[in-house]
This record gives C-alpha cells, structure tokens and sequence, in this order.
C-alpha cells in the first residue's frame, strides 16, 4: 500500500484548492485529486470573475454569509496571494417606473443583507460615477470588485503545495470504499488513494462523488451561460460592472463585467440544461448576448469580439420548495471523516476561503488538529512584465534577459514569463497552462505570433515531442508530429 | 536617449523596401526594429514561388524575394535590431523597445510604421461551437509547417478562402495531409484566381461558395464542423446543413492591419481599410508618421507592398528635409461599389498612385476620377474583382482645385 494521506480533496477548482490551502494550516498530509490537467477547468474558471458583494441572494443563507465574509476579507487575502483584484463597486441599472419597484425590492434586500455603502443613485450619479453606463437610477455596490479566477485558483494551490499539500492531475475518482479501521480507499484512473478524511469539492460532479461518500444522490439541474469577450480597446470604456434590473422571475439579463486585466465580458445568457454539460457556444445566444449586452454596453462592437466561451454551473433543485438549494457543507455520523460540498455555484470565487475555514471547522469539530509552525499564508506570483513601469522593466531585463524579449505582443508577455509558467510549482504542462499564468495568448490574435514560441517551448523546456503537446486535456494534441 | 532620423518598425518586406529607397535618396541615419530573430517578415513562412513578378519580372520564393531586400540592406550598411520588439510609440515620436540588452527609446524625426497584419480568429467570427484544439489560423499553420518543421492535422477542412487558406490546401496535400474542403462563405472566392487554379483545382479540392462553417464539435481534439449554405444576407439556409468529419480546421478568413502601435502614437484609423488615413506621402494624420504595406490596407501581392514603400520613401526624404510635406486638403470619397481606397488626401500639387479594391466581383469596368465636373482621370478595369487590389496613377496637373475628388466605378 502506498502513502497515506490526512485528507483528501476531491477537485482542484477553486473551492478544493482553497480547502487544501486552509488545512495546510496544520500538521496533515493532504492531497488533491484532480481529474483535469490544471486547476480551475470547470466551474471556476468558466465564470464573470466577480467579488460579489453578497446583494443577489437572502439573508439566512450560507452563501450570502460565505460571500459576505469572502467580500470583506478580500484585500488580504489578495494581498497574501499576490492576486491583482479591483474594489470598483457594482451598478445595477433601471429604466422607468416598473423596474424602479424591482430595484427597490432588492435595494431593501441589500440593506437587510447589510451590503456595505450600498445607495440608491439617479441619472446624473450614475454618469457622475461612469460616462458611459445609462440608466434612470441605479443601486450603487461600492463593495463589489474583479478578480481573475485562474490566478486565484491557482495561487490557492500553489500556496497549498507550498506548505506541504500535493496535487495529483489527471486523477479522476471512480470509486470510494471504507474499510473496516474507516479508511477511505479511493481509486482513481491514476491508482488508488487511502486517506482518513475525505472532502468533496468536485463542483460540477459533487453530485457523484456525494453519492460515493454515502450522502445523498442528488439530480443536477445544470445551469449553462454563454459570454462574449471584448478587446481591452472596449475595457477602456467601462470601469465597473453593468447589471440591468432583475426580471419578473429574479433572474438577471446578460450584463457587461469589465476584467481585472482590462477586457470587458458580457453575459452570461441562462438556460438550464438538466443533467449534461455542455460547453457549446451557440449562434442562438450570440444573437442574445449581441441584443441584450447592447443595450448595457454601447461598445458591443463586432470588432471587439475576442473569444467566446461557456459556464456550467451545478444547481440542484431542493425538493420540498423547488428553489434552488443553498451551498452544502454536509457530514453526517454513518459517514464520519467525510465531508460533502454540493451545489456550489455563484458566488463560490467569492466563498472559497469562508467555505474552506468552515470545512476545517468540520474537521475540528471530530479531531483535535495541530498547527503547522512552517506555514505561510504568503505566494508570490509571476513578476508580469507588462504590470511594471519603465524603471520596473529595466530593471527585470537586468535580472532575466529573457524578460527582453517578447513572445505574446497583444498581451505583452515575454518569454521569461512563460518560463516561469511552465515550471509551475503544480506540474502543469498544458499550453492553456501557460495561458491562465502568463496571459499569453488570451489578446486580439488569439496567439497568432505566440502560439508557436509557446509550443517550442514546452519542447525545449519541458522535453516534449510534438505530439505530446496538449492545449487543455488528454486527447486536445496539439500536433500530428513532424512533416514528412 | 537614442536619437535617429528615421525609425522603421518591422523588418518585413515593407520596412525592408522603404529602407533602401531611403537610404538611395541620401538618408543615412536610419535604424530598422525587427520583432523576430531574423529579416523578412512573413516572406520567411511564403516558402511558395509566385513573388516578385511585377517588382523583379521573375518568380521567387517568399525568402528568396525578402533576401533581395536583405543583401540591400547590408551592402547599404543601413543598421538593422532583430530581436526587439517595440512596446510603445508616442506622437512625438519616441520608441520604445523591448531588447534582451534592456529597454531601449529612441527619439526620432520620422516614423515608418510597416507592421504588416495578423489573421482574424475563430473568436473575432464568433464561430460556434466547442473549443477543441486543431483549429489554426493558415499563417499559424504554415509557420508550423514552414519554420518549426510540424504537422498540425491529417483531416483537413478549411473555412474561408483567403490566399494563405488556398496556399495551405495546396501545402498540406503536398504534405500528406488530406484536404477535404474549403468553404466559403461569400458567393465568390477571396483569393486570387491563380491560388484557385495552382491549389484547390490542381489537387481536386472542392470549394463551396455560399457556405459557412456553423458549428464545431470535439471535445478535446476537433472531431468535426457542421456546414450550412448561407443566403444573401449571409445567415445559413435551414435544411442545407452537412456535417463533415476532420483533425483540423484551417481559418482564412482575412488579415487585419496591426495597427496597436499606431493607435499609441495618436493615428486615426480608416474603418475600411482598419490602417491609417493617409495621404500622397503616405504620412498619416501625425505629422512624421508614415505608413505603408500591409499594415496601411492588405496587399494582394508582395510586390505591391515594396513599391508602396519605396513610393512613401520620397515623401519621408521630403518631410526630414523641410520638418514637413506640403499639404494635403483635397479629401478623396468613393462610391459604394469601392471597398477602400489609398490615398485618402492628396495635395494636388503631385501625381501620385491610387489604391483601391472592388467590394463586389464587376467584370469590366470603368472607374473614373473626378473633381465636380472635371474628369481627372478615367480607366479602364478588365476584370475587377475583390481578390486584386486596383492600382493607376493620377496626374497633378488634372486636379483643378481643392475641392474633393470622388472615384467611382460603373461596370461596362
């Protein structure tokens, strides 16, 4: 039998890697199974990239209590993890005398929620805030920021893996048994695992893994939202994020996010899809996104369009009341070390870490956990030459060469950068990889002149052969082999 | 700081020509910043022949045709950075470069910005579909080819038919590859006829006029496209979907001027060709910044791009001998049937060299030049099609005034 491992996190999105992150905390062996190639592949990383501030749901839940806490917290924790992120508050925008009463409705609400700072603003506040946002009135969210959620995630981990936790990628669990001392016996594609404490963070397949753990077998309701992404050109034009009034049903239109790195997202579009996922983007919501994004954003230019891409997020439906279920942090006494997270959705990038010290809790509440004197709460993240000023330039070009020359020109990534992504502490090989820790790629060319300085790299780097190069995942190869 | 009369941006068959030009006009402080390791440009991945016809009156291979350039250069002892990337550009005429020596700036008395074009992408169509991989812009997919010695796909479709798309079927299938398709979504082909000829009918790859790729499918390597005629108003016709099994899919779908660093530099771009107003001179709306080749509007041909820029040199000897060039009032407007023209002001002091494309193919046509009721000039167009740029001179002594010219094409 091989290690035996505290605890293991299924899941390496952001809510598994936060966990593993706060019980690195103590003296535990910890891993992480992932069944991608990379944190952040599922629902973390197919998001608005939002600080929520905690306004869009009810009092009482434990995701307006989570997202409250996450929101508060969020400068040291950004500070802590080097992860750039913005307070440039949230405007939810109305037309006329019918959505004035709705916006009240959920004026009332953040002021129940005490939503900090939050105010009803008219017209001329809202072009005093932003030129460029119309509205009759609005409720200002001073509290609401942006944040990139693959640099989250995968400081998270990084800072887990830093204080002693291990990542396993490409490990999809298939199975988990108990034997008769209560260990967990998890077999993966990748071997089997054998641990005391178990917790599942699996976002999008929680439902499966709850289910293994001995907790309920729920239904997925699975919700999808298709987004367009906008050139930075369009960023300029918009400098918080965009919701219109919620409609009859509460539910919000497609609304326009500015990004921490300066594009601007619209959507997303909302339509449930049951039990599949599906990350196809279709003509049917693009026409969505063109009608509904124009009306909040007057740059919704054809000529800005970047890139579209797809979220699925894991709704379940509670039985008793057909509403949406609340953020799950379960365990029960015939499952002991086991503790189950399900239905975690929006505003999970906010909640990650409240959602995390709360699962630690669980874990304290059965067993007495010992501090980890070597722990430190600090990562630092690549050095991003385009971030710096002139002298910052200079001065990294002085310590790195590499820094001098410049492989993704829209982005304005050098090759030092992508040398350092792709010795990444977690392992990570992939050209999308280098892509969430470097931007490379991810501008108006859409890696037009990089793309081929990234794929030699990772040869030259990494001693890949050609056909060894995968985009995101097994089977995405990059390349036949040589010609001829 | 580093001071320099002239600054080229781009070492590319542009940046090359206008160089020479310059320095044979008696310039000699000029410095060429060449992004990639080596001259050329995107010649370097043209591995094909069909180049230098018009400039050479013979047919060359992409390097081979930049190489001519390149001997100039080095016998001229004009100074050449390779590896150095330009990061920003200010409008009073500061460079700034990103070299493994350090951040270099230099001031200069005149800019030339031959940055060429990058492709559009998957993303800018909003095609969709999945996000597999194997989907390659053509340019992407041959400099794999060309210069990094690797294959992209085996089963190969391909959107648009753009030249480089044409190009590639031809080079895939020379390669092993097997080509099943090109769609194009026009009802007439984007590439020039001779591509059409040499790559698709040569080798019996079919192309589809009216046609549009609607959707992608694979989840980790691309499995497949779906395929729709599209009517007039360009939407896909229900029913006529087809669906299609490949490894790869090649876009091209067309080149856009790269002009981020002409826009740092305060130049006003014109929509329709997405490069910069210009004028006779080929000096855009900031005093000292010249453009041409394929960042000022796309070229059908290499050839072209080097005579543009040596024609932009003369003006660029004017302005560092005078600080300026006479100036340019008289607008140029065109009719509907006119995608875009080059120049956009003129003095009408000079004759100098319009530039222009048909947005529709319109057989034989006549395309005339006129200021109110004075005919400037009129000619005659064989068969004008959007795939080839149109190119005459204009005489000075026919501009009577400076009220604005207007070109316009009748088909015969």
């Amino acid at each position: 039998m091989g290690t035996q491992y505290d605890i293991v996190v299924i899941g390496g999105g952001v809510v598994g890697s936060a966990v593993a992150r706060e019980l690195s905390r103590y003296q535990l062996k910890i891993c992480v199974l992932e069944k991608e190639l990379d944190v952040c592949n599922g629902v973390s990383g197919r998001n608005t990239g939002l600080l929520h501030s905690g306004i869009l749901h009810e009092k009482n839940l434990l995701r307006t209590e989570c997202c409250m806490e996450g929101n508060a917290e969020f400068e040291q924790v950004a500070s802590e993890l080097d992860v750039p992120f913005k307070r440039c508050g949230k405007l939810i925008v109305g037309f006329g005398e019918e959505e004035k009463k709705r916006l009240e409705g959920l004026y009332q609400r953040g002021l129940e929620n005490e939503i900090p700072g939050i105010k009803m603003i008219d017209h001329d506040e809202i072009k005093s805030l932003d030129p460029n946002i119309d509205g009759d009135f609005a409720i200002y969210v001073p509290s609401a920021g942006i944040l990139c959620p693959f640099t989250y995630t995968i400081a998270l981990a990084e800072n887990a893996v830093e204080n002693g936790a291990e990542y396993y990628f490409d490990h999809e669990v298939t199975g988990v048994e108990k034997d008769e001392e209560g260990l967990f016996h998890i077999s993966t594609n990748g071997g089997e695992f054998v641990t005391r404490w178990v917790v599942n963070c699996a976002g999008l397949y929680a439902f499966r893994i709850s289910e293994m753990l001995g907790f309920e077998a729920y239904v997925p309701n699975r919700i999808k939202g298709e987004y367009e992404i906008l050139d930075k050109k369009a960023g300029n034009f918009l400098s918080m994020p965009v919701y219109p009034t919620p409609n009859e049903s509460g539910a919000f239109d497609v609304h326009v996010t500015p990004t921490i790195d300066g594009n601007v997202l619209v959507g997303p579009t909302i339509e449930t899809i049951g039990t599949k996922i599906d990350y196809a983007v279709t003509q049917k919501m693009i026409d969505v996104l063109v009608e509904q994004g124009s009306r909040m954003f007057s740059r919704m230019n054809r000529d800005y369009y970047i890139r579209n891409y797809v979220g699925v997020f894991p709704t379940i439906e509670d039985p008793e009341t057909h509403k949406e279920m609340d953020f799950q942090i379960q365990t029960k006494e015939s499952a002991p070390h086991a503790v189950n997270l399900v239905c975690i959705n929006s505003p999970g990038l906010t909640s990650a870490l409240p959602l995390a010290r709360r699962v630690v809790e669980k874990v304290k509440a059965q067993e007495e956990l010992t501090a980890n004197e070597k722990f430190n709460p600090i990562r630092k993240g690549i050095v991003k030459f385009a971030d710096q000023d002139e002298e910052g330039k200079q001065r990294l070009i002085e310590q790195d060469p590499d820094y001098g020359e410049i492989y993704c020109r829209c982005e304005c990534v050098t090759r030092a950068e992508v040398k350092q992504a792709l010795h990444n502490v977690l392992g990570v090989s992939t050209i999308s990889g280098v892509k969430y820790r470097t931007r490379a790629s991810m501008g108006r060319c859409q890696g037009g002149y990089c793309e081929t300085r990234l794929t030699q790299m990772v040869q030259e780097e990494l001693g890949k052969q050609k056909e060894e190069i995968l985009l995101n995942k097994n089977g995405a190869y990059m390349f036949t082999g040589e010609v001829k | 700081m580093q001071k320099r009369d002239v600054v080229i941006i781009g070492g590319g068959p542009a940046g090359l020509a206008a160089a020479a030009e310059l320095k044979k006009r008696g310039v000699d402080d000029i410095l060429i910043i060449e992004r990639e390791k080596q001259l050329g440009g995107i010649l370097r991945q043209c591995i094909h022949d069909g180049f230098g016809l018009t400039r050479f009156g013979q047919t060359l291979s992409g390097p081979e045709y930049s190489q001519r350039f390149i001997d100039q250069v080095k016998e001229m002892q004009i100074e050449v950075l390779t590896n150095a990337t330009v990061i920003d550009l200010t409008d009073d005429k500061i460079v700034t470069a990103d070299t493994r020596d350090g951040l270099l700036q230099v001031q200069a008395r005149a800019i030339i910005l031959t940055m060429g074009c990058r492709e559009r992408t998957r993303g800018a169509l909003a095609i969709p579909g999945q996000r597999p991989s194997g989907i390659y812009n053509a340019g992407v997919a041959q400099s794999y080819m060309n210069l990094y010695n690797t294959m992209v796909g085996k089963e190969i479709i391909i959107m648009g038919s753009g030249d480089i798309g044409l190009i590639m079927a031809r080079r895939m299938t020379l390669e092993g590859a097997h080509v099943k398709a090109v769609f194009e979504v026009l009802p007439y082909p984007s590439g020039l006829p001779r591509n059409i000829e040499q790559c698709l009918n040569d080798y019996n790859i079919p192309l589809y006029l009216s046609h549009s790729v609607i959707n992608i499918k694979g989840d980790t390597r691309i499995e497949g496209v779906t395929v729709a005629e599209v009517g007039p108003d360009m939407k896909p016709i229900p029913g006529t979907e087809k669906d299609f099994t490949c490894d790869t899919l090649v876009l091209s779908v067309g080149l856009i001027p790269e002009n981020e660093l002409s826009l740092a530099a305060g130049v006003t771009l014109d929509g329709r060709t997405k490069g910069a107003f210009v004028d006779e001179n080929f000096q855009t709306d900031v005093p000292g910044v010249f453009a041409a080749g394929n960042v000022l509007h796309v070229h059908d041909l290499v050839d072209f791009v080097s005579l543009e820029a040596e024609a932009l040199a003369a003006g660029v000897n004017e302005y560092l001998n005078s600080d300026e060039v006479a100036p340019c009032d008289i607008e140029i407007e065109t009719d509907r049937n006119i995608g875009h023209i080059i120049p956009q002001k003129v003095s009408g002091e000079k004759n100098f060299r319009m530039s222009m494309r048909v947005r529709k193919p319109m057989g034989r046509c006549k395309i005339i030049v006129s200021q109110g009721d004075n005919t400037v000039k009129s000619t005659i167009v064989p068969n004008a099609i959007p795939a080839e740029m149109i190119q005459f001179d204009v005489a000075a002594d026919k501009i009577m005034s400076n009220e604005k010219i207007e070109v316009s094409v009748y088909e015969q």
